[in-house]
């Protein structure tokens, strides 16, 4: 693994920094309202009184956000606790109607487990797993439509969450830009969560603090709220380790704080110190009785799971000859998988990997669509494969019929067909235009002979142009080479 | 007074089903019996319109021979029900206005058994209090008078306008609940009989909570077999309440009036400390002496962590209060007093809305929760409650109910000083039923008896967890023999 130092004039440091994500579990209702979770409702719409911390209103724990969060531990090679309880995290805020948030303290439904993640040198690295624990989220306050007046939406209070929180085993923006993005994968994967970090949906907090390289200790972190992008999380963790070693080296105090990354600088802002933790007075929710799991259960989460980014590109690998590479990049998205395991079936799988990754990726940004509305199909694109294994077009043309593919989105048969693109592999008829090509350029033929080398290629491409790109490149290679001796 | 008013829920339903009387009748008597006990401040809302209505339907429910297993009773409601379309303010200032648009589950069963709405019971503010004085309303009166003295006596709390109203006929039945002891000692103050079931048996959905691990609903009437009646329409298993039980509800009138040859009664020494109060000593040795005569086993008992019980309730139940009243915050319903920033909205709102023990109780909740304190107060209070409930496991090795006072002393006067200037000792009222609510077990109270100053004295059976029929057995035993007589 790249190491990654921060290096000045004065000394070396290294970062120390962990990660809490909240990612919006994948739920019909509230996790202890019937509630509907749907984005985009008008504001509070989907509130029912127990969201809205009516007197006398009751949490019932939505089950299916238990199994959502037993689902995602699992992913996370994580130890699923088979009790656990809820406890209230009490503070006042308008968004929070109950004045108390229940979430889980003491005994969380998920305990420690790793996550391999790949890194762009090729190595891995594991980061641990801390806990997942499942809450409720709050409302949303909104202060920017009147001058003197706050707004409450509590559509979102009480969305069911799991906060994911790692082990400080991060030493680089780089692994935890790479984390975020395995874990989004994951519970994608799951179907536990969008992951979507633009739409709020997956959020997260660093703590980041420094320490000289080499050292063990563990000094005050500061903590970045909030960061919702992975790019910005990776920008955060720099900008932050280095001001904290500016800092140190100026002799100047790194007191433990709260801080808000602004994506204009790229750099935090100081929100409040943290010198006493803030008092939370969590105790166990009389509400709700533990959680208890059963084996069975569990297992029947566990048989539930479907293959994960992993170990599909371990079959990728060993199966379809895939580079790890390549099988990192389609394995990263559940859908782009899905789509290459389509593509590839019956065909050469490497060639398949290198045109998703190359044409069509490059398709797909340039025309801004994502891949469920590609007017290329799956099975077209393996067929356009099979006409370049199977000598019917070569690699030129086959860059061609592509384009009219993503223009007509018909099957790439048919439009060799249609359009008379199937390559010429008859060795007379090429070789009765190597030999026009030959006849009618005595004076580069000389030349060729007289030792320069280079013009080979320029008898390649007359002899394409002549076929009209149809002649199979090697075939002409091979006549070329015999007749110009 | 109409006499109607004094027929029992099980009178006037065999009444009503025999057509001699009509539910309006009923009602429009129990009507009149309000407006003329207004003095008595056990209502803080009459709503005789509604109850009349219902009354109505009731009556053609009875034509047409639908009629429910409550019909056309009329019923009077603690105002910490929260009552679909009806003002429910827990008796405090900070829900000012809130009609719930919701039905608690309890009052739904009740409802839907066919009963009869004639107002909001006065309380204590939130149910915290032992006399109904901390209510925003001011007290419920007790209808009992001391000999020789006109002096307003507390009805008890936190019920007390639920006791009131039963002992002064201003309702058939009411609705209560108890989290220290809020049924069964303003039970005992007004000479009637209340019922704390089991913890899960009667759903808390709609209940406004004051303190969640403790607080059951229960019935307060004229006698052991209305209660058993009430309890069985209350109770049941509620998906809108995770703590309610599964446990099937049994037949409690079928425990009524059996032999209670054998059953085991356990007298727990730690209940009778120096210097109880005689008349309550008194009270108990002829209840004990009653059950004895009727070829029960009398079985010493010893619950050994009583002394304990009241300070880890009084950690507890803050606690919990603590946060369950974080959401009366002025913002969405209820009381608002305006401020510039959301923080004095907050300040201002609670600061005018809450009472001082309400204040008091919140203040303790949210000390005795706070990092460095938790340990000491809160975490210890959840072992020695562990321990209480060893207690009672033990003690029920040996008998099948335990005997005890319902309450140390009887009513005492309004605005007593010796307890508002310390509310230890209005705490202390709590001594005897608190470790009930802390184990989480079933109690009834029934008058047994009047104290020298002719003022009604509780007994209270303490059941197994839900062994309610068993406590209803012995109740009925004992109020049978006590023969108390009613104003």
């Amino acid at each position: 693994m790249a190491e990654f130092v921060i290096e000045t004039p004065k000394g070396k440091w290294e970062i120390v920094c962990g990660l809490e994500i909240h990612c919006q579990i994948i739920s019909k209702s509230k996790i202890y309202s019937g509630a509907s979770t749907e984005f985009g409702a008008d504001p509070n719409v989907n509130v029912s009184f127990v969201d809205a911390g009516m007197p006398g209103m009751l949490p019932v724990l939505n089950q299916k956000c238990v199994r959502q969060a037993v689902k995602t531990g699992i992913g996370l090679n994580a130890k699923i606790n088979k009790y656990s309880n809820f406890s209230r995290k009490n503070y006042f805020y308008a968004d929070l109607p109950q004045g108390y948030q229940i979430t889980q303290f003491e005994y969380p439904i998920v305990g420690e487990g790793k996550v391999i993640v790949d890194l762009a040198d090729g190595s891995t690295r594991e980061i641990g797993i801390e806990r997942i624990h499942i809450e409720q989220d709050a409302g949303k306050s909104i202060h920017d439509l009147s001058p003197t007046k706050s707004y409450i939406d509590l559509n979102r209070a009480g969305v069911g969450l799991m906060e994911i929180v790692t082990k400080p085993d991060f030493r680089s923006p780089e692994e935890a830009g790479a984390f975020l993005k395995k874990l989004r994968s994951i519970v994608r994967y799951l179907g536990t969560c969008d992951g979507n970090m633009d739409e709020g949906s997956m959020r997260c907090d660093a703590s980041i603090s420094v320490r000289p390289l080499g050292s063990s200790e563990l000094r005050a972190r500061a903590e970045v709220k909030n960061v919702n992008s992975v790019k910005f999380v990776m920008q955060a963790i720099e900008s932050e380790a280095k001001r904290q070693v500016e800092l140190y080296e100026n002799g100047e105090d790194m007191p433990q704080q709260t801080r808000h990354f602004d994506p204009a600088t790229g750099g935090t802002k100081f929100l409040r110190l943290k010198e006493f933790s803030d008092d939370y007075r969590y105790f166990p929710e009389p509400d709700l009785a533990p959680l208890v799991l059963s084996d069975e259960y569990i297992q029947s989460v566990r048989d539930e799971i479907p293959e994960l980014p992993d170990e599909k590109k371990e079959r990728f690998v060993k199966e379809l000859g895939l580079t790890t590479y390549d099988a990192i990049v389609i394995c990263e998205n559940k859908e782009t998988a899905a789509f290459f395991e389509k593509a590839a079936a019956g065909h050469d799988a490497k060639k398949v990997a290198n045109w998703l990754m190359g044409d069509f990726f490059a398709m797909l940004n340039e025309k801004k669509i994502e891949l469920k509305d590609s007017p290329v199909s799956a099975e077209n694109l393996g067929a356009l494969v099979e006409l370049i294994s199977s000598n019917v077009i070569n690699g030129k043309t086959a860059k061609d019929v592509f384009a009219l593919m993503v223009k007509t989105g018909e099957n790439p048969e048919k439009i060799v067909e249609e359009k008379g693109l199937k390559q010429v592999t008859d060795t007379s008829e090429i070789e009765k235009i190597v030999d026009d090509v030959i006849a009618s350029s005595p004076a580069n033929v000389a030349a060729y002979q007289g030792g320069k080398q280079g013009l080979f290629g320029w008898f390649v491409g007359q002899v394409m142009k002549a076929s009209k790109g149809k002649a199979n490149p090697v075939v002409v290679n091979e006549l070329l080479k015999k007749k110009l001796g | 007074m109409s006499d109607l008013v004094k027929l029992t829920v099980t009178q006037a339903k065999k009444a009503l089903d025999d057509k001699k009387i009509s539910s309006v009748e009923l009602t429009k008597a129990y009507v009149a019996q309000m407006e003329n006990n207004r003095n008595l401040n056990a209502y803080v809302l009459e709503t005789p319109d509604i109850a009349l209505k219902q009354a109505e339907i009731s009556d053609a429910k009875y034509a047409a021979n639908t009629a429910g297993a409550l019909e056309g009773i009329p019923m009077g409601i603690k105002d910490l029900f929260c009552t679909k379309g009806i003002r429910t303010t827990a008796c405090s200032h900070i829900l000012d206005g809130f009609v719930p648009p919701y039905e608690s589950t309890v009052t739904q069963k009740l409802l839907d058994a066919g009963i009869n709405v004639l107002g909001k019971l006065n309380m204590d503010e939130f149910a915290m209090g032992g006399s109904n004085e901390t209510s925003y309303y001011g007290p419920a009166v007790n209808p009992w008078k001391a000999k020789n003295s006109d002096a307003n006596l507390v009805a008890g709390g936190s019920s007390g306008g639920s006791a009131a109203a039963v002992s002064a006929h201003l309702c058939a039945v009411a609705t209560a609940t108890d989290t220290g002891g809020s049924i069964r000692q303003p039970s005992a103050f007004c000479g009637v009989t209340g019922v704390k079931p089991t913890y899960g048996r009667c759903s808390r959905y709609g209940i406004i909570a004051f303190a969640s691990s403790l607080d059951q609903a229960g019935p307060i009437a004229q006698n052991v077999e209305d209660c058993a009646l009430l309890l069985k329409v209350m109770a049941g298993y509620d998906a809108k309440d995770s703590t309610s039980s599964l446990k099937e509800v049994p037949d409690f009138c079928a425990a009524l009036g059996q032999d209670i040859k054998g059953l085991r009664i356990g007298i727990p020494a730690e209940y009778r400390p120096e210097g109880l109060n005689a008349d309550i000593a008194a009270c108990w040795d002829k209840g004990v002496e009653m059950l004895k005569a009727r070829g029960a086993e009398i079985v010493n008992i010893s619950l050994p962590h009583t002394k304990y019980a009241l300070a880890t309730y009084y950690i507890i139940a803050p606690a919990e209060a603590s946060a369950n009243l974080a959401r009366y915050d002025g913002v969405r319903y209820g009381l608002r007093v305006d401020g510039a920033h959301l923080e004095d909205i907050y300040f201002n709102t609670r600061t005018e809305g809450f009472g001082k023990e309400v204040k008091r109780r919140i203040m303790i909740g949210t000390y005795v929760l706070s990092a460095g304190y938790y340990d000491a107060y809160y975490v210890k209070a959840q072992k020695v409650r562990r321990l209480i409930r060893d207690d009672f496991n033990r003690a029920f090795e040996k008998c099948d109910v335990i005997l005890t006072p319902t309450a140390p002393t009887g009513a005492f006067p309004i605005g007593d000083k010796s307890m508002l200037e310390n509310p230890i000792n209005m705490w202390l009222n709590d001594v005897f039923t608190v470790s009930v609510n802390l184990a989480g077990l079933p109690a009834i109270s029934l008058p047994a008896g009047l104290s020298a100053q002719g003022l009604p004295l509780g007994l209270q059976v303490i059941g197994r967890a839900f062994d309610e029929m068993t406590m209803f057995k012995a109740a009925s035993a004992l109020e049978n023999d006590i023969c108390f007589v009613r104003k």
